[in-house]
């Protein structure tokens, strides 16, 4: 088979895999090695794909073959789809060439199980070895570690990798019983708690000997599939803060779900993918990370699911509204990030400027902070925005017309309830 | 009294405007490059560059603030209209109320050249993403075109990023390229450039990253808008995936030149 086929194959059968970062670990020039990885805490991407994802590593699967059958899945053996398999040799030729011309940031290797989880993994790790070894590869790879893979393995895999990945692919155990049987809770988790474990170990190597080799030094992420089963966002939420909290993981992906098969146990093959959900979840998601929230404080067992129509942060601020006015030359630097509006970014903005005196309302914007969303809810020296009047129903209605021209696009035909 | 101060375009040449600005107890009502400017009915003066005179300006900036000088060599760099009496507004703001008003992000004649350097630092880190180089042969080579100088700030990326490689970067807006060989760059003036068509390697490098490109993309989810968002159309021109048929296309071998002969010795 053709080498254009063979990508085409492999990269369309890659492409449901939601991680795409090249973020977590910067690494500079090194003597005879090809490849750096950014130097911006971001990553860095080198396109965005039509969906508007951003593109920075040559996502494939070393082989679509499968002796797994999950239900959801397009690489499911019982489905009838053209079949490819990339050699170890094949595939570091042609990431070395990519990156060469700047296509890419680096690798990203998944693979279909081939024979078994170890079968599959020493493949990988053969790939892997080449582009690190043979071709002095010094930028930013990223490898799935196969549930049901051998310690030994996942720790050789480990070593050649920057950032390692076990998907968690579906929110509960029901739901992986139903739709991956061959899958456990048990085999996702164990590699994870391994890849934790080594890591820590690694960190205390590595204050004993400066040269220890590094083990998956951007850390460990995860994906999982959303929309598929009936799993409440209180139950993603939980979960996924659970794994920051228990396994230290950098980045919980979400992925709504694309019909690519008819069964019964899954929604209809006509549904549209859940955009809306999955870009709330990674708002929430957004806000546990950088913001200080927990879970239960954006969602409860009386409103499991968010607002379609306001972001997670606006809907806690709208039921905490005697938290609110917040006072900006004053407030310390966790009560500015609850304001609507203010971010990361403006917070820390704000903190400086008010150093050199004063701030106004009319400052506000100048720093970055989106004021259609946070004048309600600040005051400057115990001042509100000039002229604004409100109650807490224009309150709301003015939040989802701030925030509507924004949204995905596809579910907008439901959110029209102001709009004509 | 209204005067203008015309200068020789480089940064030494721009400080020295500072510096005779207050050698001179004048206040310019603009600073523009001689090659640009218009006739005027207002008088002006040509200032002469000196390395000594525009190393004490810098100097003094440099002390007073480590931001301002930064603000100041990168917002040279800019496209920020009027970007030379702009910092020459905040130069002289400095040295009158000393470096308190940087902390004010919001300050008005800090405001604009912040705005302008932000804009020009996320223009170069979407090019450390966009610059698409071929393979010449083992040169690679490769076009942008921005609106900011932003060569200087891709230098060390790309330098760290192939160290054993030599490249070449044009930048068709400013007509200036980055060499790097030997293990050193330079950035200088080119007028005119050419790419050369790709060999068949290169050629088929090309169809497999369009490829891949068109793959990875999920059609239930295309959303047009967020990606011109996140890729503005301008940045298209120069990026392999959104080049016409004739350049996946190998050249005849006649065609397909040698661009050693344009890599200086450095």
């Amino acid at each position: 088979m053709e080498l254009l086929e063979k990508l085409t194959i492999l990269s369309d059968a890659a492409k449901y895999d939601a991680a795409c970062t090249s973020s977590g670990v910067r690494r500079g020039y090194r003597e005879g090695y090809v490849g750096n990885t950014s130097s911006s805490v971001a990553g860095c991407c080198h396109t965005f794909s039509a969906d508007g994802r951003c593109v920075t590593l040559l996502k494939v699967l070393l082989t679509n073959r499968c002796v797994y059958d999950c239900k959801y899945c397009i690489n499911r053996r019982s489905n009838d789809t053209k079949r490819a398999a990339f050699t170890p040799e094949e595939l570091a030729e042609l990431t070395i060439g990519f990156y060469r011309r700047n296509y890419i940031e680096g690798l990203f290797l998944s693979s279909g199980v081939l024979r078994s989880p170890d079968y599959t993994t020493e493949l990988m790790i053969r790939a892997l070895r080449i582009l690190r070894e043979t071709y002095r590869f010094n930028g930013y790879i990223h490898a799935k570690a196969i549930p049901g893979t051998s310690p030994e393995l996942v720790e050789r895999l480990g070593f050649l990798a920057d950032r390692l990945s076990v998907n968690i692919e579906l929110p509960s155990e029901t739901g992986l019983k139903l739709l991956a049987p061959d899958k456990t809770k048990g085999a996702i988790l164990a590699p994870m708690k391994q890849i934790q474990t080594r890591a820590v170990q690694g960190k205390e190597e590595l204050a004993k000997y400066r040269h220890a080799p590094k083990f998956a030094p951007a850390g460990q992420s995860t994906q999982m599939i959303v929309g598929a089963t009936q799993d409440s966002d209180l139950h993603i939420l939980r979960l996924t803060q659970g794994l920051y909290d228990h396994y230290r993981l950098k980045r919980v992906f979400y992925s709504a779900y694309v019909p690519v098969v008819e069964n019964t146990l899954l929604p209809s093959i006509d549904t549209k993918p859940p955009l809306l959900r999955e870009h709330r979840l990674y708002q929430a998601d957004w806000l546990l990370r950088f913001y200080g929230f927990r879970a239960e404080e954006l969602l409860d067992e009386q409103t499991p699911d968010f607002n379609p129509l306001v972001d997670p942060k606006c809907s806690w601020a709208l039921a905490h509204l005697d938290f609110f006015p917040v006072e900006i030359n004053t407030a310390d630097y966790e009560t500015l990030l609850r304001v609507p509006g203010i971010g990361v970014v403006s917070a820390k903005r704000i903190l400086v400027s008010r150093r050199a005196g004063h701030l106004q309302v009319e400052d506000l914007r100048k720093l970055g902070v989106v004021m259609k969303r946070a004048q309600y809810f600040l005051t400057c020296r115990g001042r509100m925005a000039e002229g604004l009047h409100f109650t807490p129903d224009s309150l709301l209605r003015n939040l989802v017309a701030a925030e509507q021209p924004a949204l995905p696009g596809s579910e907008m035909e439901q959110l029209t309830l102001f709009g004509a | 009294m209204e005067i203008i101060y015309l200068y020789d375009g480089s940064f030494e040449g721009f400080l020295c405007c500072i510096f005779d600005s207050y050698a001179n107890r004048e206040v310019p009502s603009d600073i523009v490059p001689e090659e640009s400017a218009s006739p005027t009915l207002f008088e002006t003066r040509s200032v002469t560059a000196d390395k000594s005179r525009a190393d004490r300006v810098f100097r003094k900036v440099a002390v007073l603030s480590g931001e301002a000088a930064r603000l100041l060599r990168r917002g040279f760099l800019t496209c920020l209209e009027h970007r030379e009496i702009r910092l020459y507004q905040l130069v002289v703001k400095l040295l009158r109320e000393g470096p308190g008003f940087l902390q004010n992000l919001a300050d008005e004649t800090l405001l604009p050249v912040l705005k302008a350097v932000r804009h020009m630092e996320g223009e170069a880190q979407l090019l450390r993403g966009f610059v698409r180089f071929s393979d010449y042969s083992g040169i690679l080579g490769g076009e942008i075109e921005p609106k900011n100088h932003v060569l200087p700030l891709l230098r060390s990326h790309f330098c760290s990023r192939f160290p054993n490689e030599q490249f070449f970067i044009y930048d068709r807006t400013h007509r200036e390229a980055l060499f790097y060989t030997g293990g050193k760059a330079i950035i200088t003036t080119l007028d005119r450039f050419e790419m050369a068509p790709p060999d068949e390697t290169e050629a088929s490098y090309r169809r497999l990253w369009k490829r891949f490109y068109d793959t990875i993309a999920i059609k239930e989810r295309e959303n047009p808008r967020c990606r011109q968002t996140q890729m503005p159309k301008r940045y298209w021109t120069t990026m392999t995936e959104f080049q016409s048929e004739k350049y996946f296309i190998p050249g005849r071998s006649s065609e397909i030149s040698h661009p050693t002969g344009i890599l200086p010795t450095v």
